[in-house]
Order: structure tokens, then sequence, then C-alpha cells
């Protein structure tokens, strides 16, 4: 199941661009003009022993939340930038997706999480030994969120603070 | 906005030690934030490891970003295309 990347840098030419086409005209023109956050300096931690011995823990932005659980906030202006925290052994089947964007097709990660929160791959990837482990929580977020300054000074912060106690080693992170 | 989300967390979890791969579904996204390191997919958005109730293609998507982890002689800002095309 290997095959070959085409590894590119920010120079890239558009020939890949990612399709704007299913957006509104509305959503375009937001999207065009928006003032995107640049990472500087790009921060990097390498691994550090092989996957094999490392605990990964997930991160989704399709705002699932666990039944019982507060879900996100539609109403907030710039975007609800909390997170829930999901346990390891949920069954994916058991969450409810509450993410507010009508600018994507919910229709997919309703009939299987796993297409934006792999939890039943990441056990699977356990199971096999490609990871030593999965975490005992993972985390979500509503993606929508178009001011992220509370995003970056408090629970983005907050969110790596609990996976260093979990002392997790890798972190996959999905959008939706 | 769902794609600078991950980015902006990823580069969080990196700062504090962790190594993090993030999928991305809008190239220009991830070539505007910079994020660690990114995968990006050629799916339309809602459908970021494919397609759902399919295993093997989700998997095949979690194994091409965690390549990116391994390989030592990588460096930031790291940005790799899954195949338009695949098994």
């Amino acid at each position: 199941m290997t095959w070959e990347l085409e590894i590119c840098r920010n120079s890239c030419n558009a020939r890949l661009m990612g399709d704007l086409s299913e957006f509104s005209l509305t959503v375009k023109l937001f999207l065009k003009a928006y003032r995107w956050r640049k990472i500087d300096p790009i921060p990097w931690a390498a691994l550090k022993k092989p996957l094999s011995e490392c605990r990964l823990a997930l991160v989704s932005t399709a705002a699932f939340v666990m039944p019982g659980q507060e879900p996100f906030d539609e109403s907030i202006r710039g975007g609800d930038f909390s997170f829930r925290e999901i346990p390891g052994d949920t069954d994916v089947r058991q969450l409810i997706e509450s993410h507010r964007s009508e600018s994507f097709d919910h229709a997919g990660i309703q009939q299987d999480p796993n297409l934006a929160f792999p939890l039943d791959r990441a056990r699977e990837l356990a199971e096999r030994g490609r990871i030593r482990s999965l975490n005992l929580r993972h985390l979500t977020f509503m993606g929508s969120i178009t001011a992220p300054g509370g995003l970056i000074q408090q629970t983005a912060p907050a969110a790596a603070q609990l996976l260093v106690e979990d002392t997790v080693d890798v972190a996959l992170l999905v959008p939706v | 906005m769902c794609n600078q989300t991950v980015c902006l967390v990823a580069a969080e979890l990196e700062r504090h030690g962790i190594s993090t791969v993030v999928i991305q579904l809008l190239r220009k996204v991830a070539e505007c934030v910079g994020p660690p390191r990114a995968l990006f997919v050629p799916f339309k958005h809602g459908y970021p490891l494919s397609a759902p109730n399919e295993p093997r293609r989700q998997h095949a998507v979690i194994e091409a970003a965690l390549k990116l982890l391994e390989d030592p002689a990588l460096t930031p800002p790291l940005l790799a295309d899954f195949p338009a095309s695949f098994p």
C-alpha cells in the first residue's frame, strides 16, 4: 500500500490547487479576501523514535461531540474555538456531528465518522503494530474559525498541554 | 477554515514537542499558512480520507501521512501530494 508522494515547497505552481468550484460565490469571495495566518517561524518536532514505539492522538475539526457533551456554539462570531475530549474507547457511531458550515457535504462523515475522525483506523494501526498505542483521549474542534486569536492563544496551547501530559508522540490532524 | 485550524493546532503541538502531520483539502491554504508537515489530498470537502465505509482507502491516505513523519531527510514547510488516482 505505497505510492510515490510528490514533495513540494511553497513555490509550487497551481497545478494541483484545491478545487474551489464546489463553494458558493459568497464563500469563494470570502476565501479570496481572507488573510490567512502564516505560521512563522515554523516549529518542527522531528520523530524521535520509530512509529511502532509511538503513541498517537487524533485531532479532527469535524465538530464531533459525545452524547451529553455540550455542542459547539454556532452563534459565536469568529467561530467557537473550544475543543472536546473524545475518549479513546468511543464507538465512533455514537458521535454527533455538529459542524455549522454549509460549505461542505456532511453526508459522508455522518455515514462514517472515520472519514474525518479515523478512530477505527487508528485502532487498526495499533493492532497491527504500526504504532505502539492509541492515546486515551482525542480532540475535536469545529474548524470554521475565522478569527483564530483565541485558538492560537488559548485553546491550542491547552490542547497541546493535555497531549503532552498524556505523553503523546505523534498527532494526525484531519480537517473537513 | 478547517484547513487553517488544523495547521494552527499542529504548530502548537510541534512547539510542545509532538510530531504532527495534517491533511489538507485546499492546497492554497497549506501554502499560505505553512504547517510543518501536510499531505494535500485531491478529495472534495467533507471527504478528507476519501470515502465513507472504505477502510482500505482511508488507510491509504493515513499511511501516506504517516510516511511524512518517518522520513528524516524532510524539512519544513513540508507539503506532499496524495496521488489523484490510487487503487
